[in-house]
């Protein structure tokens, strides 16, 4: 593999709340290739939303982020002296979950565009409003000249979330990060929506990260995946490798949960237990209480995240 | 081309809106009409009154209302429709200086602290609960007598005794709105703090800061009236309401009635046009908020 776009290593992040520590993220590690598509998945409170505020460097100020290495394009995102903020929006971009309130209700759709392009570099008026319909219609909204000056409760849902694509990808990007992109979208729509965003990635040669917890969408779109669960990476693999070959018991109990054409409700598995409370002490292994292969050894020393052949890792003493 | 079309669409569903509301809310309506007639007459006053506002006739004092003067005379033989109709201008001029004063700086001031929060949202926030600690006519009084009696020092008053509420109230406003997605969106999209909350929070919370502003018009008309009834303000042979009704007030029990009561009259009306149009606007702008 050459030299990944994006490199992380050991991110750690924790909260500081009234009620103590949460440690949401921890030992986060794994590296992203110039045009490759990463899925994250993990059920809700995995810490796959953090991972990507994390990335953008958009937490709050009560949390507390550390890392032995980001590195994005060859420059380190984790120092002091960090360009996050100028690079931010330019190189890297984010679309979020919920279309309709990622976008401003009093401002037209095209003026909002034209507001990332103008921060970004000196662009004049006439130029800024040709580039934001240009952006519109890349991301094939029909007549962009009049979508230009629609405010967002003008649009449906699937419009909105291609204004928030196209507003992301103005400025050429190398790193999209699309953060649940299709919630709240009717299946058709996101197929559409997630079809435009695998096109454009392999138009532009930008790499992407997925974040999702529909491993089904996951599996279709990206060329590894990342599955999460309580803040850490419990198993990596390529999206073909892991839907024949999953290592990990969650990941299992994720595929057991994914619904298909042929299962019956009644068959649909759910995995047994909830998230730990990330507040207090954490056994090494944050999915033993909600494993039914745990064995005495799970809960002594740390376990790291190991290869086990190929490309595939996983943070498990007795895999599957 | 598609800009002007849409925004032709847009205004015309606001006015249908807004009519269809006003015809929902008479009073709204009537009040609306009222003030307009209020507003007319401020500008127009000078070239309508029967009278010179400051023309002292003793012949002709505390004459009783007549065709000659339809709302009677004062103690120096001024005809008072004419003063009556002159004041309008001042004071509906002060009130409204005031509230732009405080809109402005209140509606600055909270956002910032809204937005920032820790020191900066503590240092604003115990600075506004300062002004507000005194009762607020004793401090608009103290304001007043310790810069001098001037037009500008009332408008001044008013303004600082209603700050804190603009303050407060959008300080409120944008913290709801900091952490809202398209916020962080727009954070990414590269813009800087003051930008953030300039072009795009700010712009979000006008409406209900206007409707704020309407309501807040009457307070501020009685109290600029108040400060030159008690004698701060306002000095004796300007025409403004709130010093004929005390000018007029030693006659409450020598029967002379007229000198007080229209411009009394003058008063009350417009402030209670300013209420109703506010409440009006309220629902007009938030259907959510409707009394």
């Amino acid at each position: 593999m050459s030299v990944p776009l994006l490199s992380v290593k050991n991110l750690n992040v924790d909260f500081r709340t009234r009620s103590g520590t949460v440690k949401v993220l921890n030992d986060v590690s794994f590296s992203l290739a110039k045009g490759e598509i990463l899925g994250i998945v993990g059920e809700s409170g995995s810490g796959k939303s953090v991972l990507s505020y994390a990335l953008m460097g958009l937490l709050d100020d009560n949390a507390a982020i550390t890392a032995d290495r980001v590195e994005f394009g060859g420059i380190d995102l984790a120092g002091p002296t960090s360009p996050l903020a100028s690079i931010r929006g330019r190189e890297l971009s984010m679309i979020f979950q919920s279309p309709r309130t990622a976008l401003n209700p009093i401002m037209r759709v095209g003026r909002q565009i034209e507001d990332v392009l103008r921060r970004h570099g000196p662009v004049s008026r006439a130029n800024a409003k040709a580039a934001a319909i240009a952006a519109l219609a890349r991301v094939r909204i029909p007549d962009p000249e009049r979508r230009y000056a629609a405010y967002p409760f003008e649009l449906s849902g699937g419009m909105c979330q291609r204004v928030m694509i196209a507003m992301a990808l103005s400025c050429s990007p190398s790193l999209l990060i699309a953060d649940e992109p299709t919630t709240g979208l009717d299946v058709t729509t996101q197929a559409v929506v997630m079809d435009l965003i695998r096109d454009l990635v392999q138009e532009t040669r930008m790499s992407a990260i997925l974040i999702t917890h529909d491993l089904a969408l996951a599996g279709e779109y990206c060329d590894r995946i990342v599955v999460m669960h309580a803040g850490h990476i419990v198993e990596v693999a390529p999206a073909s490798e892991l839907q024949s070959h999953f290592a990990h018991p969650y990941t299992k109990g994720l595929f057991a949960a994914t619904p298909t054409a042929e299962t019956e409700l009644e068959h649909l598995a759910s995995i047994p237990g909830s998230l730990p409370d990330l507040r207090g002490e954490l056994p090494p292994c944050r999915f033993l209480y909600r494993c039914d292969r745990r064995q005495p050894d799970c809960q002594t020393a740390p376990i790291p995240l190991r290869p086990i052949g190929g490309d595939h890792s996983v943070r498990c003493r007795h895999p599957l | 081309m598609a800009e002007t079309t849409s925004s032709n669409m847009q205004a015309s569903t606001f006015w249908r809106d807004a009519r269809h509301k006003a015809g929902e809310n008479k009073l709204t309506l009537a009040a609306a009409l009222i003030l307009l007639l209020f507003v007319l007459v401020s500008l127009l006053a000078p070239w309508l009154v029967p009278y010179d506002p400051l023309a002292v006739e003793p012949a002709a004092a505390l004459k009783a209302p007549s065709l000659a003067h339809p709302f009677g005379t004062d103690a120096l033989g001024r005809d008072i429709l004419s003063r009556v109709a002159i004041a309008t201008r001042l004071d509906i001029g002060m009130a409204i200086g005031a509230v732009v004063l405080s809109f402005v700086f209140g509606t600055a001031t909270g956002a910032i602290a809204g937005y920032f929060g820790g020191w900066t949202d503590a240092i604003i926030g115990r600075f506004m609960d300062t002004i507000m600690a005194f009762p607020l006519f004793v401090l608009a009084m103290g304001i007043v007598a310790a810069l001098g009696n001037s037009i500008e020092n009332i408008v001044l008053a008013t303004a600082i005794i209603n700050l804190p509420f603009y303050s407060r109230f959008a300080r409120s406003e944008v913290n709801v709105r900091r952490n809202m997605t398209f916020v962080e969106a727009a954070r990414m999209g590269g813009n800087r703090p003051f930008r953030l909350l300039a072009f795009h929070i700010v712009p979000n919370i006008l409406p209900t800061m206007m409707v704020q502003g309407s309501l807040n018009l009457g307070w501020a008309i009685l109290n600029a009236a108040g400060l030159s009834f008690i004698g701060l303000g306002v000095r004796a042979p300007t025409p403004e309401w709130g010093i004929m009704v005390s000018e007029g007030a030693s006659y409450i029990f020598s029967g002379e009635w007229w000198t007080f009561v229209f411009p009394g009259a003058a008063l009350v009306i417009t402030v209670f046009c300013f209420n109703l149009i506010g409440d009006g606007l309220r629902d007009i702008i938030d259907p959510r908020r409707r009394t």
